[in-house]
């Protein structure tokens, strides 16, 4: 059994899984961090983007000039903005049987994997990932497509070119697989591929593995996985939380007794209370209002924003905040907030008893009945006829490559009245600054991740006790700016296995067992004898037979009635086929028992020697002799199959048959 | 010898009640605990005495399922639960357990406020008895035990209608509820794997029905509706609260508008626009259509139809009411009913099935005089229609998903006996299938021969599939090992391993024969004349000649040896272990004819 690791990023994996015959892809990340090296798309023309100066070598040759652009001392990348696909050549993807996704996050590789590799197998997910990993990818091919980019730069990605160029460019990786965003159709294409699946459902793969999606507690309908034979447990824990939130709580009861546990998708703050930061959130918000200032998040459509709404709903009372409006802004806004209403089944216990009295489950419901929340597909439309200042605009993407809060970055950015606030924990915020330097406006980080931290997930490997862990080799070793925290990092008993991007880890399986059916017939007709206490034996001869992966014994033929001489057979079908195994013996003979019933049944003459080792019995008129020892009967006679035949049934009578 | 024992409290040939007791590999379940429309007295309700004489029903029964939130399905539950006693597990689906408390709060009121009996359940009990409810998702195994298990499939029939796979170890049972299997204006079709149980326990209300198809239904139903409001006539249309309803309403709505028609359409009851909530909230169990538009336009949003106040009733001019509940038997559809019965100009279309003895069934078997409470004979002059826009699956659906799932067996409840007995001809003739139909109390016994699942050591198993795939493997090969069992653990391991973990010793058993032959050549020709005899006979054995002297065929070993007392004799001693005995003593047999003269 191996893991073939495609992907380098912890929370944004893709590993396959050879399972038994099985290729199993777990994940399908696709690292966008890669964006924050290029320039971002505003909707609007932006004077100020456009007359960045070129940059040039240190030698004054300025070749790359229409292709790099640099902006307050970093450089970037004047082109459509590109993504870093998970490993595609370590292993021949069109021999993957299943993806299996455990949440919305982790899906958005899938066009790519489904549409270019030969892929013919099937995607697993449940339904509320499908529809929002679908807004998701809706709304990132809209963003990229309505503002069409004429220019695409390569020549930078040139290998000797690409050394000269200073950093973070100089330090990028595999450029060469960066990739341009899907198309409509693509994902289209990709999500037809998908079967939808529940919690806690048994999905059989060719007969010979099951897998199971579990509650991971992190998002609406996101899944650990079970991979598992009869004989076998692999657990794969991917983006789960403890925290109770909207989503369903995590399922833990059901990953003990894993012989490995893959574990990816931990915080990536650990540092961070995703509570206090909601609290720091709310009161930073306020606290620009109050100024007169806007507030901005950068956001995705779906996930921590519900949390971050319900929290506003309960607080902008009493902050004084309910003149203010709040604007949500993504061509998925109005599908992301109806969706979230209809996942009862997924949704935590309280919120699903709010769907019984019948009353939707979010209050961001109420929050735009009240008109404190209003929804828009682009600032374009209808938004700039409502659009009243001071506001809160929660909007996308949250690189600060595309979407509307380039926009809305553009407009505020000079103005030191204005906040932006960073909640998603995706991308360096400095890092998605960059371009928009020097900047007035003020910056807050409030990252909420609500991902497991090291301590949970210690308590986590405690409960459900995996003979072996494997995970992303960022969590062996504490963070790089944070090295002296050595609780930072997994600490388990044994060490987990690490792995990189683009590496096999061969699975510590010992496999010893496989499942077999034995047909009633056959059942019926085994002797079981007890041992010791509790424990039966049954010697078994079956015909074995297998199908579909399955294997079932069946009881053995009865023997052919012998052919009655009509056809003369040649002398080699008479010897007997010496693949047939005779049971094996154990046991002893205790002697005087065995002469009595030698006696018994007709012999006498019968004398007893003893030998160093144990006895030998001489049937003298037979001219028999059996040497009888602890662990060995020999029998030697004269030729008389008809003896030789009745002593082995008497010395067969004191011994067990294996 | 194992078997499945399947026992109808209620619905067995009979529409109502549906209460039916299954017992597969020593666990018990309850499917559905219903209550009976027909009926006023104790016969509303099944008898659960017949489970338990004196014992607790929760020591006895291991987990009761409800298929859907209709009352002949779930009516009894407080009764069962809280009155009688029961205290396991409860299992449905999430729209059931959301919709199934209201619909009983409904039907406790109008029994106890209206017709006034005491002795009923309370609303204290509904509640408590719904805090034994555990919800189960679609397609999601439900571990009751570790042995029994069950798992939801979509059935149709209305919001949240579930068909339940109950499984222990290789031994299954479906059963179907009531459901659709073709999709409708607001639900999708039934639908089920080839999971091949045991037994399948089908509804089969329209067992001798084909229906034709649902669009020339629809077509007809709007044209009678339109003709009457059309003539100045009032329309009204029973129903249960949940349900069709909807699907009635959708079709409706989207003629109205189509036609431009301005005569009001009401629903009855403040439970209706709570109950298109249920629609909206639960979105995800309802057909592709609707949950695909669902964020453009809500089906279950209507702008035609407006709740309905008692007064309007009494309001001249044409309209349309769909009233609850749907067979007449009581509640403000029967009050309509009555005022406006008399007036030739009306119209009651009935959507759906009724129960004997309630006045739906009364008017739609053609009686046109009906005593009513305090001996009032209400003479219905108004035209009675019945469409059927029940979501339960005609005969030929429920062929299609007998033939769907392949059970071995058949077992129809849920529907009248004459008609079931046409359908068990119908599916034993054509689809080779025994069916059953007990009656209420009546129990079938199916045997059954689960196989048992045990693990096989790989070692073993990949020895003999290797063997298995040579090509002279013709005759079917026997498996040796031995099957180790400790508690409810089995293991088919190879005899070696058996002794090895047992810590037992294998004691060997060997032979040694002595074969005479006249022979005065010496002992080491003898042996090399034994081993080119040997040699050119089995050709399919190793047979070596050794240094020693000594032959070898297989493990069988042929020493050459001078007799004792005649010089002109030899003996050749075969010697082989008891497992070898078969070559062995083929070998002494063959030796003892003699060698062939050299030539």
């Amino acid at each position: 059994m191996k893991l073939y690791c495609l992907s380098g990023h912890p929370t944004l994996p893709c590993n396959i899984l050879k399972f038994k015959s099985t290729t199993i892809m777990l994940d399908c990340g696709l690292d966008m961090t890669s964006a924050l090296n290029f320039l971002p798309l505003p909707l609007v023309q932006s004077p100020r983007l456009c007359n960045l100066p070129g940059w040039s070598l240190k030698d004054g040759n300025a070749f790359l000039d229409k292709e790099l652009k640099e902006c307050s001392g970093h450089v970037f990348v004047d082109s459509v903005p590109e993504f870093c696909l998970p490993e595609t050549e370590l292993i021949d993807l069109s021999t993957v049987d299943v993806i299996l996704i455990s949440n919305y996050h982790c899906m958005m590789a899938l066009p790519y994997i489904t549409e270019h590799t030969g892929f013919t197998g099937t995607v697993y997910a449940t339904e509320p990932t499908v529809q929002i990993g679908r807004l998701l990818m809706e709304e990132l091919v809209n963003f990229i497509e309505r503002v069409p980019k004429a220019q695409s730069a390569s020549l930078w990605k040139n290998k000797d070119i690409q050394r000269l160029l200073p950093s973070p460019l100089k330090d990028a990786v595999e450029v060469s697989t960066w990739r341009r965003c899907y198309t409509m159709q693509e994902v289209n294409s990709a999500l037809s591929k998908i079967q939808l699946v529940g919690y806690s459902q048994k999905i059989e793969l060719f007969g010979v593995v099951q897998v199971t999606p579990l509650s991971s507690g992190y998002a609406l309908g996101s899944s650990n996985w079970i991979i598992q034979s009869h004989y076998e447990k692999v657990s794969y824990v991917s983006g789960s939380s403890l925290l109770t939130t909207h989503p369903q709580p995590m399922d833990q009861a059901s990953l003990k007794n894993s012989d490995v546990l893959v574990l990816t998708g931990l915080t990536q703050i650990p540092t961070a209370n995703p509570d206090g930061m909601v609290g720091e959130f709310c009161s930073n918000l306020a606290l620009t209002i109050r100024n007169g200032g806007n507030v901005l998040v950068p956001c995705y459509p779906s996930g921590v924003i519900y949390d971050l709404l319900e929290c506003l709903y309960q607080y902008i009372d009493s902050a004084g905040l309910s003149s203010v409006p709040f604007y949500f802004i993504s061509p998925v806004a109005n599908s992301s907030l109806e969706f979230s209403q209809i996942f009862a089944e997924w949704l935590c216990h309280n919120k699903q008893s709010k769907v019984y009295l019948p009353e939707p489950p979010f209050p961001h419901a109420e929050l735009i009945q009240t008109n404190k929340l209003k929804h828009y597909p682009s600032i374009h439309g209808d938004f700039s006829n409502d659009f009243r200042q001071p506001c809160v605009v929660f909007t996308g993407h949250p690189s600060l490559r595309f979407g509307d809060v380039v926009h809305f970055m553009e407009l505020w950015g000079k103005s030191s009245l204005n906040t932006v606030i960073f909640t998603e924990p995706d991308f360096s915020y400095l890092e998605a600054l960059a371009p928009y330097q020097p900047l007035a406006m003020k910056c807050i980080y409030c990252p909420i991740d609500t991902r497991l931290n090291f301590i949970q997930v210690s308590k986590l490997l405690k409960e459900v006790q995996p003979l072996h862990v494997v995970c992303p080799e960022q969590y062996t070793q504490p963070p790089p700016a944070q090295s002296h925290r050595m609780d930072l990092m997994i600490d388990c008993q044994p060490p987990p296995m690490s792995y990189r991007r683009a590496e096999v880890l061969a699975l510590p399986f010992k496999r010893r067992y496989e499942k077999i059916e034995i047909m009633p017939e056959l059942a019926d007709s085994l002797v079981p004898m007890e041992i010791k206490p509790g424990i039966s034996l049954a010697t078994v001869s079956a015909v074995l037979h297998t199908k579909d992966n399955k294997h079932v014994l069946q009881p053995p033929p009865r023997p052919a009635q012998p052919a009655s001489g009509k056809k003369r057979k040649r002398m080699s079908d008479d010897v007997p086929d010496c693949k047939v195994l005779k049971p094996l013996l154990s046991g002893s003979i205790p002697v005087e028992q065995f002469v009595q019933s030698l006696e018994k049944h007709g012999f006498s003459d019968i004398k007893v020697e003893d030998t160093a080792k144990g006895h030998i019995v001489l049937l003298q008129e037979a001219e028999t002799l059996i040497q009888i020892e602890e662990d060995s009967t020999h029998i030697i006679c004269d030729n008389d199959e008809m003896l030789r035949v009745r002593l082995r049934d008497l010395v067969l009578k004191f011994l067990q048959k294996f | 010898m194992p078997e499945i024992r399947v026992t109808p409290l209620g619905a067995g040939q009979d529409v109502g009640r549906s209460c039916i007791l299954v017992s597969i590999a020593g666990k018990n379940v309850m499917l559905d605990c219903g209550m009976h429309m027909g009926f006023n007295d104790d016969r509303r309700f099944p008898d659960f005495s017949y489970i338990t004489q004196n014992g607790r029903l929760t020591d006895f029964l291991d987990c009761v399922i409800i298929s859907h939130f209709h009352l002949d399905h779930c009516g009894a539950l407080p009764y069962f639960s809280e009155m009688v006693g029961y205290d396991g597990p409860i299992y449905m689906t999430h729209p059931t357990q959301a919709i199934c408390p209201i619909l009983l709060e409904d039907y406790r009121k109008i029994a106890v406020d209206k017709k006034g009996e005491a002795n009923f359940f309370t609303s204290q009990m509904i509640k408590d008895c719904m805090k034994k409810v555990v919800a189960v998702h679609l397609h999601q195994t439900v571990q009751v035990d570790d042995e029994l298990e069950i798992k939801a499939y979509y059935a149709g029939h209305v919001l949240g209608a579930a068909m339940f796979q109950i499984k222990v170890g290789s031994e299954s049972v479906v059963y179907t509820g009531d459901y659709n299997m073709t999709p409708d204006r607001h639900l999708g079709a039934a639908w089920i794997d080839k999971c091949r149980p045991n037994l399948l326990i089908t509804e089969s209300t329209y067992a001798t029905t084909i229906r034709d198809s649902k669009r020339c239904r629809e077509r007809d139903f709007l044209k009678k509706v339109h003709e009457t409001v059309e003539r100045g006539g009032k329309v009204l249309i029973p129903v249960f609260a949940l349900g069709r309803a909807q699907e009635l309403c959708i079709l409706l709505e989207t003629f109205w508008e189509r036609m431009n028609l301005k005569v009001p359409i009401y629903f009855s009851t403040g439970l209706t626009e709570k109950a298109n909530h249920y629609y909206k909230l639960f979105i995800t169990w309802t057909n592709q259509k609707i949950r695909k538009t669902f964020v453009q336009r809500n089906m279950f949003e209507f702008k035609h139809i407006k709740a309905f106040d008692r007064a309007f009733a009494d309001n001249p001019g044409p309209m349309v009411v769909f009233a609850t509940p749907g067979m007449l038997h009581a509640g403000q559809s029967l009050q309509i009913f009555r005022k406006w019965a008399g007036n030739e100009k009306n119209m009651v279309i009935m959507p759906g099935y009724c129960v004997q003895g309630t006045v739906g069934h009364k008017i739609l078997s053609g009686q046109r005089k009906l005593e009513m409470e305090g001996r009032q004979v209400l003479e219905v002059k108004m035209q009675v229609e019945y469409m059927s826009f029940s979501a339960h699956a005609d005969a030929k659906g429920i062929m299609q998903l007998v033939g769907q799932a392949e059970p071995e067996s058949v077992l129809l409840v849920h529907g009248e006996a004459k008609k079931m007995g046409f359908l068990r001809q119908k599916i034993e003739q054509e689809l080779r299938v025994s069916c059953y139909m007990p009656a209420n109390g009546e129990t079938v016994t199916l045997p059954t021969s689960p196989s048992i699942p045990v693990g096989i050591s790989l070692g073993l198993l990949k020895r003999e599939m290797a063997q298995g795939l040579l090509p002279e493997a013709k005759k079917p090969r026997l498996l040796h090992g031995t099957l180790i069992m400790k508690d409810s653990n089995f293991r088919l391991v190879s005899s070696e391993q058996a002794l090895k973990e047992l810590g037992l010793a294998e004691h060997q058993l060997r032979f040694t024969c002595r074969v005479h032959l006249q022979d005065t050549r010496k002992e080491q020709e003898m042996a090399l004349r034994v081993y080119s005899h040997l040699k050119s006979t089995l050709k399919d054995h190793c047979v070596q000649h050794l240094p020693d002297g000594s032959v070898t065929v297989e493990s069988i070993l042929i020493q050459a040896a001078a007799h004792s007392e005649d010089p002109g004799a030899k003996v050749l001693l075969v010697s082989w272990t008891y497992q070898d005995e078969e070559l062995g003593s083929f070998l002494t047999a063959l030796l003892k004819k003699g060698l062939p003269q050299t030539p």
